[in-house]
């Protein structure tokens, strides 16, 4: 209990591990969700070219660690003369722009995959009737199909932030303060074993339980016409 | 390319711990799933509520996490219960503890996964298997248990696939593993990209071969029942 009460002196160096690790989270899922959409999209399409070259990098990417990503860029592009010379060496090395590149591209992988399957699933009769009053392609899409297929999306989508808050873990390997970089940081000042892990994992527990809640609020009010009479 | 093929080997022998960490864990992993699923079916009020704390606790941190806490604390344990019964402390090997660790991660989703499935098993079978008698161990093997491989296995697959990715943080615990003869050797030669491209191609590889036998598993459990036709 005694390490219970000194972090209660530590709450800012907790503070700065929460907030890159809410960071790394928020703009990790908005970059991915960004790039999902229209690449779900040449997947439904079945795009020549295209949409096989998606399917095999995001297998890659679904087939391999992501740590072994993080490690790649971070300590692997360094291995190229030509990338250390070139102009974007300066944000290259960071640590913060390879785990921000890795966790969006192993997001994204899935994503597609979430995406497509919940554009897949979307009536045909849905997208007949929009043809059928007159909507061009595009306001189909927009209006018909996109909004019904985020919201059958939503319960895979919030297992997905959930797997990418449990790998923004990686960011502590890497140099950066997240939770679990706080954690050590604070068990290295007093020797502590396991004790600022412990603390780092409660805040985690938490941290899913807001996301689960938020969730389960978005889908009650965007689910409301699924919803069975009588529950 | 030569030093490639002079390291090569040690990355080899790391992939060789990953393949035997990953299948100790699995085989761990599914003891804990399937009594943990019983636990939260079929057990008494407390050990329900444990069961239930324990799923919640584990799928709700990351990984790399509960591996550290698992490692340090459990050292830590043991250690105070060493010193109170006034003997030696046992030291836990990082082998031992990746095994233990992986396995108690993974068998909070298997819980998960065997409950539902066995929720999935149309309730009438398994009367018919009471009416007529059978001991609850000759049930659980002819009745419940081919049904519940059948529709635990989509899941089953997709935990395993996360389960070996898993095994990719061991390092961090200090298992000499694929990832980590990749770091020091690319630290060593100056060409840490080619060999964790290396790293990374094994594990595609194993992911791969995974795939493959899940589907000819999935086949074979599938034989007698139709799937919908759309």
């Amino acid at each position: 209990m005694y390490a219970w009460q000194v972090a209660l002196d530590h709450i800012p160096l907790f503070l700065t591990g929460l907030r890159n690790t809410v960071l790394l989270l928020v703009v990790s899922t908005i970059i991915a969700s960004v790039f999902a959409v229209p690449l779900a999209l040449v997947l439904t399409r079945k795009m020549p070219v295209a949409a096989p070259i998606i399917e095999a990098v995001s297998y890659v990417f679904r087939g391999t660690p992501l740590i072994v990503q993080v490690y790649l860029l971070y300590y692997g592009l360094a291995q190229f003369a030509f990338i250390r010379t070139s102009v974007l060496w300066p944000w290259l090395r960071e640590a913060w722009t390879c785990l921000l590149i890795a966790f969006s591209l192993g997001t994204c992988a899935y994503l597609v995959q979430i995406l497509r399957g919940a554009i897949e699933a979307v009536p045909h009769g849905e997208v007949e009737a929009a043809r059928a009053v007159g909507m061009t392609p595009f306001q189909t899409l927009r209006i018909v199909v996109l909004p019904n297929a985020f919201r059958r999306a939503l319960p895979s989508y919030e297992n997905e932030i959930i797997f990418l808050l449990h790998a923004t873990a990686i960011a502590s390997l890497v140099t950066v303060i997240d939770l679990v970089g706080a954690g050590r940081n604070f068990n290295t000042i007093y020797y502590f074993t396991y004790e600022g892990f412990a603390i780092a994992g409660v805040i985690y527990l938490a941290i899913v339980g807001v996301i689960r809640l938020s969730f389960g609020l978005l889908e009650r009010r965007l689910l409301v016409h699924l919803r069975r009479a009588g529950i | 390319m030569d030093v490639l093929a002079d390291f090569l080997p040690i990355v080899l022998r790391g992939m060789l711990v990953t393949v035997v960490l990953s299948l100790s864990a699995m085989v761990l992993a599914t003891a804990i799933g399937l009594v943990g699923a019983w636990a939260r079916l079929a057990g008494s009020t407390p050990v329900k509520a444990l069961a239930l704390i324990y799923t919640v606790v584990v799928r709700g941190m990351p990984p790399l996490v509960l591996m550290l806490l698992i490692y340090f604390g459990g050292q830590t344990a043991l250690n105070a219960a060493a010193d109170a019964m006034q003997v030696e402390p046992i030291r836990i090997e990082p082998f031992t503890a990746g095994i233990v660790s992986v396995g108690i991660i993974f068998g909070a989703y298997l819980t998960e996964t065997f409950r539902g499935a066995y929720l999935g098993i149309p309730q009438g079978e398994i009367e018919a298997g009471v009416a007529f008698g059978m001991p609850t161990l000759t049930l659980a093997r002819l009745v419940v248990l081919p049904p519940l491989m059948r529709l635990a296995l989509p899941s089953f697959w997709n935990i395993w696939l996360t389960l070996v990715k898993a095994c990719a943080l061991v390092s961090v615990i200090g298992l000499q593993d694929a990832v980590y003869a990749a770091l020091s050797i690319g630290r060593s030669t100056r060409e840490p990209f080619t060999f964790m491209l290396v790293v990374a191609a094994l594990y595609l590889a194993y992911t791969g071969l995974s795939d493959l036998v899940f589907r000819r598993l999935g086949r074979h459990l599938a034989r007698g029942t139709r799937a919908a036709s759309v």
